[in-house]
């Protein structure tokens, strides 16, 4: 990135956190947490501990940070190297994003951006320009990839409240402020389990790692009994409403299934792992000394922030996590690829100085499809 | 501490003060080395650590249900707590090891019977205080089943490597898994064995007591035949660690576990003898599959071409990754601390 880019970033940013400090706030007990930031173009400053709001509006307005994180770790000494911290806890989070779960929309906005010239192509094993072989992958996801990343928080939280007794006022979700949401669990159950019992988690909750026999289907002794019925609690239940559809089929299905026997039940299961199991990314939810994105903080892969989303339905990322400024701005825009904002609809540009707000502008420097003119 | 009866001191033993109970019971240690009549219960002792180093459980005199044979009771716990103050003065750790978990099967077996008894309430509902007491686990009981929170399931399930002890597997309903009593007592093994282990460890060692001299000799010359090569050299990854610690424990290591160990263990520059003990302690040892097999991955027969440790990634899908924050996204095991700084 230029350095008029950043400037031009690093501004637009520190005006969005001058007029927006009861946007971003620390989280409950800030002092058992770790911050940290990190600048354009350097690396990641960690270990930081705060105190209150204040601190953090301070930290903000001396670093002009490009993105701020927050652990979802307790620790009695957040500041301290990672063995010295004293881990207490951490809430559980997921993180389900957009460019995981196989959309077929993905190709229509990704592009790739060579990293030596800059140049902007749909091939993506090396530069048609330079031939250099390294790129960047860059999409500007679409209405499609929202919705479906919403389809999976509410699978997610279905399982977390009706399997996982975990209420309703403890989950929390936020737009990431990219491609995706962050969903929070607070004060549940699992506060305290480290990360391979996380890693456990993950797997039921993605439906990874069944065995027929929890379905039903035994390599031996096989039964009709056995197998799941719609009022069944759990990925039983589920199972029934995905397999069987309907009550009527269920016994014409059972017997199906015994006709084709284990193994391909064991099949069964797997597809059953990619459609109904919640896409969530297990590393996340595993690594328990993890810095996330701060909620009310600006996302410098997008410009846009990350938000919590009170009616997860109706969100919509394009309209309420964009908060950067109208004013208008000129630049160089290499964008081949239409996008909405604000319910404004700009581009495609073909390399062509273009006036546009600073939202606008500001989304695609963070993607690498313009610069200041 | 719970209040016990006498019959479940007998089943279990390791909750009781030994000091207090010899007491209570009017004995001495000494005693048991001098007196004719109890002598015999040192014999007694030392065949409960002979069966347990054989990986089998001590057939007791409380089975068949002689438990109200008032006699019966206190020798059960006596040979219990003499067995222990013979491993303390042998000094035999493998014993110590192999008799906690032989122990530990033991009451697991009562347990899983005092749990499942339903004509006897007062008997579940200590089984249930054991569990909790000791394990933090809260069970509840609920028809035919207990329930215990996912949490509490999964901190103990997380060292299972079966695919049926996934949480996936498991019935879930409302934040609670329900096991049978099998599964509720089985869950709690390794814990048990280790609880066992610890208690005899930290037990105080007695100076030589006349009379104890024997058996303690016949157990030094024992434990020869059980003795473990420490091949672990350096820092190990959590992964390789952990077989280590079902090997050493005698429990079963999956083949893949086997296969991962082995492959890592060459690559590390050990030879096939060094490598080869290790496995000893495994239910199914056979030396001559054991070395042929080792040679096998060592490329030192057959096609020649010697195995390599699977990665990271590979091996979290058969549930043989026990990462860290120490791992730090390595990516072979073999990578575990070149990166540190
Ligand atoms: S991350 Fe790799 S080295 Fe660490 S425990 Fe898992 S498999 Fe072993
Ligand atoms: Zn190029
Ligand atoms: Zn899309």
């Amino acid at each position: 990135m230029q350095e008029s880019d950043i400037i031009f970033l690093e501004d637009s940013f520190k005006k969005y956190y001058f007029n927006h400090f009861d946007q971003i706030t620390v989280p409950e007990r800030t002092s058992e947490r770790e911050f940290g930031y990190q600048k354009f173009n350097s690396g990641m400053t960690r270990h930081i501990s705060l105190k209150d709001d204040k601190e953090l509006h301070l930290l903000l307005m001396q670093n002009v940070p490009s993105d701020v994180y927050c652990s979802n770790a307790y620790y009695t000494f957040p500041n301290l190297p990672m063995n010295e911290k004293d881990w207490k806890e951490a809430d559980l989070i997921f993180d389900i994003d957009a460019k995981d779960l196989d959309l077929s929309c993905r190709e229509s906005h990704t592009v790739s951006v060579c990293n030596e010239c800059n140049e902007i192509s749909k091939n993506s094993i090396q530069c048609l320009k330079c031939n250099s072989p390294k790129l960047e992958k860059k999409s500007l996801p679409c209405k499609n990839c929202i919705d479906a990343s919403k389809t999976e928080v509410s699978k997610l939280s279905e399982v977390l409240i009706d399997d996982l007794a975990i209420t309703k006022e403890n989950i929390q979700v936020y737009f990431s402020g990219n491609e995706g949401f962050h969903v929070y669990v607070y004060d549940s159950q699992f506060q305290e389990i480290g990360s391979r019992e996380r890693s456990e988690l993950t797997d039921y909750i993605s439906l990874r790692g069944a065995i027929p026999e929890t379905f039903g289907m035994k390599k031996l002794k096989q039964n009709r009994a056995y197998f799941p019925d719609f009022d069944d609690k759990g990925w039983r239940g589920r199972f029934s409403k995905h397999v069987f559809g309907s009550k009527s089929k269920r016994s014409k299905i059972i017997t199906e299934l015994l006709a084709n026997g284990y193994t391909s039940f064991q099949k069964t299961l797997d597809d059953m792992s990619e459609n109904i199991g919640v896409k969530i990314d297990p590393n996340v939810t595993m690594d328990i000394h993890r810095i996330f994105r701060l909620p009310g903080s600006i996302n410098s892969k997008s410009g846009l922030t990350k938000t919590l989303c009170d009616n997860l339905s109706k969100f919509d990322p394009y309209v309420e996590a964009s908060f950067l400024s109208e004013d208008t701005v000129e630049v160089f825009a290499n964008c081949p690829i239409e996008f909405k904002l604000k319910n404004k609809t700009f581009g495609p540009y073909n390399n062509e100085k273009v006036t546009i707000p600073t939202f606008a502008a500001v989304y695609m420097i963070c993607k690498k499809l313009a610069r200041i003119a | 501490m719970l209040a016990l009866g006498q019959d479940e001191i007998a089943k279990y033993p390791f909750l009781a003060d030994a000091g207090q109970y010899l007491k209570d019971q009017g004995f001495s240690l000494d005693q048991f080395g001098s007196d004719p009549d109890l002598k015999h219960l040192i014999e007694k002792a030392y065949e409960r650590i002979r069966i347990a180093a054989d990986g089998k459980i001590y057939k007791s005199d409380l089975d068949g249900d002689q438990a109200s044979n008032s006699a019966a009771l206190p020798r059960e716990v006596f040979s219990f707590l003499l067995a222990i103050v013979l491993l303390k003065l042998s000094g035999m750790h493998t014993l110590i090891k192999r008799f906690a978990l032989a122990e530990a099967r033991r009451a697991e077996k009562y347990l899983e019977r005092d749990l499942a008894n339903i004509s006897d309430e007062s008997k579940n509902q200590l089984a249930i205080r054991v569990i909790d007491d000791l394990f933090s686990v809260q069970v509840k009981k609920s028809d035919d089943y207990f329930i215990i929170p996912v949490s509490d399931y999964l901190k103990h399930s997380v060292n299972f490597h079966e695919r049926e002890w996934k949480l996936i597997n498991r019935h879930v309903e409302n934040g609670q898994v329900f096991l049978s009593p099998h599964e509720t007592v089985r869950l709690i093994r390794k814990e048990l064995g280790t609880y066992i282990n610890s208690k005899i460890i930290n037990a105080k060692t007695p100076t030589m007591i006349p009379g104890f001299e024997d058996s303690v000799n016949k157990l030094v010359s024992l434990s020869k035949k059980f003795a473990t090569y420490t091949v672990i050299t350096g820092e190990y990854p959590p992964c390789m660690k952990h077989a280590i610690e079902i090997l050493e424990k005698g429990e079963n290591l999956p083949h893949s576990g086997r296969f991962m160990l082995a492959t890592f263990l060459l690559s590390k520059g050990q030879t096939v003898q060094q490598i080869a003990p290790l496995f000893k302690n495994a239910p199914d040892y056979n030396e001559r599959v054991t070395l042929y097999q080792l040679n096998h991955l060592a490329g030192t027969s057959g096609s020649g071409t010697q195995y390599s440790c699977p990665s990271c990634e590979k091996l979290k899908t058969q549930s043989l990754c026990f990462a860290t924050s120490e791992c730090d996204n390595i990516i072979n095991p073999l990578q575990f601390g070149r990166k540190k700084k």
